[in-house]
C-alpha cells in the first residue's frame, strides 16, 4: 500500500486547470522527486495535499485514511508536514527556538501560558540533536545565509517528526556549493528510515543525483513517472519537456 | 410624506459632505496604501478657512452673492496643508512597517487639532451669514433651508468630476494604474512620488471641500475632524478601502442610517453606525466594492 | 525579540532593584509625584497586555480603549446599581467585563490581520463609546460616573484621611503589587511555549499554521489575555481617576495606548512599562505648562517615529549592544 495517494484529484483556478484529476501516490521510504516546467502544477498539487488549498475534487489517502478536508492542523498530527518554497523561518526568533517551537506544537505543549519554553530540557535537548543533524548554529534566524535558512526550514518541519515531509525547491536561491550539504542531510534522513520525503526541484542535477523516483508534471496532469533512468530514456519527457535543460545536464556528465 | 422628503433630503446633505471626506480617504488609501488618522482633522481645516476667510471678508456688512466665492478658500487650504504633510512627513516611512505609517498620522492629527485652537481659537467660527442668505424653500407645509440644496447640489457635482477625472484623465489612468500595482507603474516609467504628493493632495482637497461647503450650516468647532474621522471610517469600510464607488454607496448609506437613526433611534444610531462597519467587515472584509 | 537569552534569574536580578526603587518612593517624593507614578504604572499594565497583541502577536489593535473602558465603567456600575465599594469586588467585576468582551470582539477580529484588524477593533469599541455616551440615564453621559475611595482588602479608609493620602500610599502599594504580579506572569507568558507559539504567528502565519499552531486559536487567547490586563488597568485607574467619563473608550484613547506602546518600544517587553510610565509624566506636564498640549503630544509622536522608532527601551538596548560589543 502506498503511504500516500491522490485519486482523480482536481483545483482549477478559473479556466486554469492547475491540478487536473491527478492520481500521485508515493511509497514508504521514498525519496520522490516531482518536476515539470513553472506552471505545471507541482506547488498547487503540493499545497492540496498538504491542505493549504481545497480541491475542487478527488480525495486524498493517506495510510489509506481519507484526509481531504482534513484541517491542517489535523494533517501535521497525521504525519503530514511541508517546507515552502520561499523560506519561511521565524525571523526573530533564534534558532533553537524555532525548532523547539515545532516539537512544543507537536506535542501540544504550545497550549501552556505559564512555564518557562527554555526550562523544558527534554524539548531543548530534542531540538538540539535536530539541528546537530543540520550542522547547528544558535543564531537568529534572520541573521543566517540562505543555504543555513533552507536548511532550518528543513529542520522545523523534520522536528515535527512526519511520516510524510513535502519540501518545496530546498535548493533553489542556494549556491551550488551549499546544495549538495542540503541534499546530502535530506537523503541522510530518509534512508535512516524516518521519513518518506517528496522534493520539488527544477536543478536536475540535484533530481537525477538523489531521487529514487520521478513524477513529471505538465499542465495540471502527470506527464511520466519512473526512476531517474526511466525517465531520462523517456522520449516523451526529453522532447516535451525537459528538452534543452536535460541535455545541457547530459554535457555537463560528460 | 413631506416630513419623509425632508429626512431624504437631510441624509443626503451627510452623504455628500461624508462622500467627500470618505473619497479623498479611500483616495489615498488606494494610492498610498495608508489611512491618514489626520484626515478629519484636515476636513476641520477645510471648514476653518472658509468660515474665518468669510468673516474677514464680511465684516459686520451684507452678505453678497461674491461670498459665495470664498467657499473654495477651504478646500485649497486643505490641499496646500496635504502638499506640505506628504512629502516633509509620509514620503520617508513608505518602506516601514504600517504601525509607523498609523502612528504619524495620529500624531499628525494631535498637532492639527492644536493648531486650529492656536491659529482660531477656543471658540466655534461661524460662516452662517452664507447660509442665512439663500433663505428656505417651502416644501409642502414644511420650510427647508435652501442651502442645504447647494451643498447637495456641489455634493452631487464633486463625484461627478471626481468620477470623470479619474475615468476619463490621462492622470486618473496612471492613479489607477499605481494604485492596482506600484512596483509595475514605477516600472513603466509612471513617477511615483509625484502620483503619491497628488493623490494624497487630491484627496485633502476633497476633505477640505467638504469643510468648506457644510461650515455655513454647522460652524466650524474643534473636535469636528475627529468625530468626521469616525463616521468616513465607516463609509470606507462599508464601501472598501480604496474604492470611489464604494465610497459613494457607503456615505449614501451612513447618510440615511444616520437621519433616520437620529430621527427615529437616537440612542443607539451611532452604535448601529459602528455595528453597520464591524457587520460588512466581518462578511466582507475588503467591503462591498473592494478588493483584498 | 529576545536577542539576550530569557533566564528568570537574570530578569529577576533586573527587576529587584526596580521594585525596591518603586517600593521606597513613597516615602522621598511627594504624595502628588506618587500618585503620578501610580497612573504611570496601571498605563504601563495596559501596554503590557496591549503589547501582546502588537509587539508579541503582530497584532495592532486601535480598540484597547474598549477595555480599558469597560474596567472603569464596570466598577462604576458596581458602585451606582450595586452599592459595593471594595476593591476586591472591583477587580472580579472589571476583569470579568473586560473578559467576556474581549473573549468575544477577539472571536470576531482574529481572522484578520494589518489594517483590517485594526479598523475591526476600533468600529467595534466605538460601539461601546457610542453606548456610553448616549446612554447617559445609565452611565452618566459625557459627565460620567463618580467613583469613591474604595476599601482595600475588606479594610476602609479610616474616616477623615485625606484622600491624596489615602491614594499615595495605600492605594499606591495595592497598584504596584498588582503590577507586579501582572508583569511577572506577562514575563513568562511571553517566555512561555504559548509566547513562542504567538511570535512564530508574528514572524510567519501561514508557517506556523503548518507546524502545527492553530493560528486564530492562538491570537484568540491572546487577544483574550490582552484585553484582562488593559481591562485590569481600568478597574485600577477608575478609583485613582474618580470618575470615569466616556473619553477613555474613544478611538483617540486607544491612540494613546499604541502611543506610549511605542514610545517605550514595542520589540522589547519591559519598553511599554516604560512608556506607559513616561508618557504620563509627559502628558500631566504637558496639560500643566500649556492648552496646546495635543500638539506637545504630537510632535513627540512625529519626532519618536521619524527618529526613535525603536522607543526609548529599543533604543537604549541597541546602545548597550553597541557598547558591549565595543568594548
Amino acid at each position: 500500500m502506498s503511504l500516500l495517494e491522490t485519486k482523480s484529484l482536481t483545483k482549477y483556478f478559473g479556466d486554469t486547470h492547475a491540478v487536473d484529476h491527478v492520481d500521485f501516490s508515493v511509497a514508504q521510504g521514498e525519496l520522490l522527486a516531482l518536476i515539470g516546467s513553472n506552471g505545471a502544477g507541482k506547488t498547487t498539487l503540493v499545497n492540496l495535499i498538504s491542505g493549504l488549498l481545497r480541491p475542487d475534487s478527488g480525495t486524498i489517502l493517506f495510510q489509506g485514511a481519507d484526509v481531504t478536508v482534513m484541517s491542517v492542523h489535523d494533517r501535521i498530527r497525521a504525519g503530514i508536514a511541508r517546507s515552502f518554497q520561499l523560506v519561511t523561518v521565524f525571523d526573530q526568533l533564534d534558532m533553537l527556538d524555532n525548532v523547539c517551537l515545532a516539537i512544543f506544537a507537536r506535542d501540544g505543549k504550545t497550549r501552556r501560558l505559564l512555564s518557562l519554553a527554555n526550562s523544558d530540557h527534554a524539548v531543548s535537548e530534542e531540538a538540539l540533536g535536530v539541528l546537530r543533524e543540520f550542522g547547528k548554529a544558535n543564531l537568529l534566524a534572520g541573521g543566517l545565509a540562505q543555504g543555513e535558512r533552507k536548511l532550518l526550514d528543513v529542520a522545523i518541519a523534520y522536528a515535527l517528526r512526519p511520516k510524510l515531509l513535502f519540501l518545496d525547491e530546498p535548493t533553489s536561491g542556494v549556491s551550488t556549493r551549499e546544495k549538495a550539504p542540503i541534499m546530502d542531510i535530506i537523503t541522510s534522513i530518509v534512508r535512516s528510515g524516518k521519513i518518506t520525503a517528496v522534493i520539488i526541484e527544477h536543478d536536475m542535477d540535484v533530481v537525477f543525483r538523489y531521487s529514487d523516483r520521478i513524477v513529471v508534471m505538465h499542465e495540471g496532469a502527470i506527464l511520466a513517472e519512473g526512476t531517474p533512468d526511466e525517465i531520462r530514456r523517456n522520449e516523451q519527457v526529453t522532447t516535451t519537456l525537459l528538452g534543452t535543460r536535460l541535455e545541457a545536464h547530459e554535457h555537463a556528465r560528460a | 410624506m413631506d416630513t419623509f422628503l425632508i429626512h431624504l433630503l437631510n441624509a443626503l446633505l451627510y452623504a455628500s459632505v461624508l462622500f467627500l471626506i470618505a473619497g479623498g480617504l479611500s483616495l489615498i488609501y488606494g494610492v498610498m496604501r495608508i489611512v491618514n488618522l489626520a484626515h478629519g482633522n484636515v476636513y476641520a481645516v477645510g471648514a476653518y478657512a472658509t468660515a474665518w476667510s468669510v468673516g474677514r471678508v464680511l465684516g459686520g456688512g451684507q452678505p453678497s452673492p461674491a461670498l459665495y466665492l470664498l467657499l473654495p478658500v477651504g478646500a485649497v487650504a486643505a490641499a496646500a496643508l496635504g502638499a506640505v504633510i506628504e512629502p516633509t512627513l509620509l514620503r520617508p516611512l513608505y518602506k516601514r512597517a504600517e504601525e509607523y505609517q498609523l502612528l504619524i498620522t495620529f500624531g499628525l492629527l494631535l498637532i492639527l487639532e492644536d493648531l486650529l485652537r492656536f491659529i482660531w481659537g477656543p471658540y466655534p467660527l461661524s460662516a452662517s451669514s452664507l447660509f442665512e442668505a439663500l433663505g428656505s424653500l417651502t416644501i409642502g407645509e414644511s420650510v427647508y433651508p435652501s442651502y442645504n440644496l447647494v451643498v447637495i447640489v456641489v455634493g452631487a457635482i464633486a463625484a461627478a468630476a471626481l468620477w470623470a477625472f479619474i475615468y476619463k484623465t490621462k492622470f486618473g489612468v496612471i492613479l489607477r494604474a499605481t494604485s492596482q500595482n506600484m512596483r509595475m507603474a514605477s516600472a513603466l516609467g509612471v513617477n511615483v512620488k509625484r502620483i503619491y504628493l497628488q493623490a494624497f493632495t487630491l484627496g485633502c482637497f476633497m476633505a477640505g471641500l467638504g469643510g468648506a461647503i457644510i461650515v455655513p450650516q454647522q460652524g466650524a468647532v474643534l473636535g469636528m475632524g475627529v468625530d468626521a474621522l469616525i463616521l468616513a471610517f465607516v463609509v470606507v469600510v462599508i464601501g472598501g478601502l480604496g474604492s470611489l464607488e464604494g465610497a459613494l454607496l457607503g456615505a449614501l448609506m451612513v447618510g440615511v442610517v444616520r437621519e433616520f437613526g437620529i430621527a427615529f433611534f437616537p440612542e443607539v444610531e451611532l452604535a448601529v453606525l459602528y455595528f453597520m462597519a464591524a457587520v460588512v467587515l466581518l462578511i466582507r472584509p475588503a467591503g462591498l466594492f473592494g478588493h483584498v | 525579540m529576545s536577542s539576550i537569552p530569557a533566564s528568570p534569574k537574570r530578569a529577576l536580578l533586573s527587576a529587584i532593584p526596580i521594585a525596591v526603587i518603586l517600593f521606597f518612593l513613597p516615602l522621598l517624593v511627594a504624595p502628588y509625584q506618587v500618585t503620578l507614578l501610580a497612573y504611570g504604572l496601571i498605563f504601563a499594565i495596559a501596554a503590557l497586555g496591549f503589547n501582546l497583541l502588537l509587539g508579541y502577536t503582530g497584532l495592532l489593535s486601535f480598540g484597547h480603549s474598549a477595555y480599558f473602558g469597560l474596567g472603569a465603567y464596570a466598577v462604576a456600575f458596581i458602585v451606582k446599581y450595586l452599592e459595593i465599594t471594595s476593591m476586591e469586588v472591583f477587580l472580579l467585576g472589571g476583569v470579568l467585563a473586560s473578559a467576556a468582551v474581549a473573549a468575544l470582539f477577539g472571536f470576531l477580529c482574529v481572522r484578520y490581520t494589518r489594517i483590517f484588524f485594526g479598523i475591526l477593533t476600533l468600529a467595534l469599541s466605538q460601539v461601546l463609546w457610542s453606548l456610553a455616551f448616549k446612554f447617559y440615564w445609565v452611565t452618566g453621559g459625557t459627565d460620567g460616573l463618580r467613583v469613591p475611595t474604595p476599601s482595600l482588602m475588606g479594610v476602609r479608609n479610616p474616616a477623615g484621611e485625606d484622600k491624596m493620602i489615602f491614594l499615595a500610599h495605600r492605594y499606591y502599594y495595592y497598584v504596584l503589587v498588582i503590577f507586579l504580579v501582572g508583569a511577572s506572569v506577562m514575563w513568562v507568558i511571553v517566555h512561555s511555549p504559548f509566547g513562542k507559539a504567538l511570535q512564530a504567528i508574528r514572524d510567519n502565519e501561514t508557517r506556523a499554521e503548518f507546524v502545527g499552531v492553530q493560528v486564530w486559536r492562538y491570537r484568540w487567547v491572546a487577544f483574550l489575555v490582552s484585553g484582562i490586563y488593559t481591562g485590569l488597568a481600568g478597574t485600577l485607574w477608575v478609583p485613582l481617576n474618580g470618575l470615569t467619563t466616556p473619553d477613555i473608550l474613544h478611538w483617540t484613547f486607544s491612540g494613546k495606548i499604541v502611543f506610549f506602546t511605542v514610545l517605550g518600544g514595542f520589540q522589547t517587553f519591559t519598553g511599554p512599562i516604560i512608556g506607559g510610565v513616561v508618557y504620563n509624566y509627559l502628558e500631566t506636564y504637558a496639560v500643566g505648562h500649556t492648552v496646546y498640549w495635543q500638539m506637545v503630544l504630537g510632535v513627540v509622536l512625529v519626532l519618536l517615529v521619524l527618529v526613535l522608532p525603536a522607543g526609548i527601551a529599543g533604543t537604549a538596548n541597541r546602545l548597550i549592544l553597541k557598547l558591549r560589543r565595543e568594548a
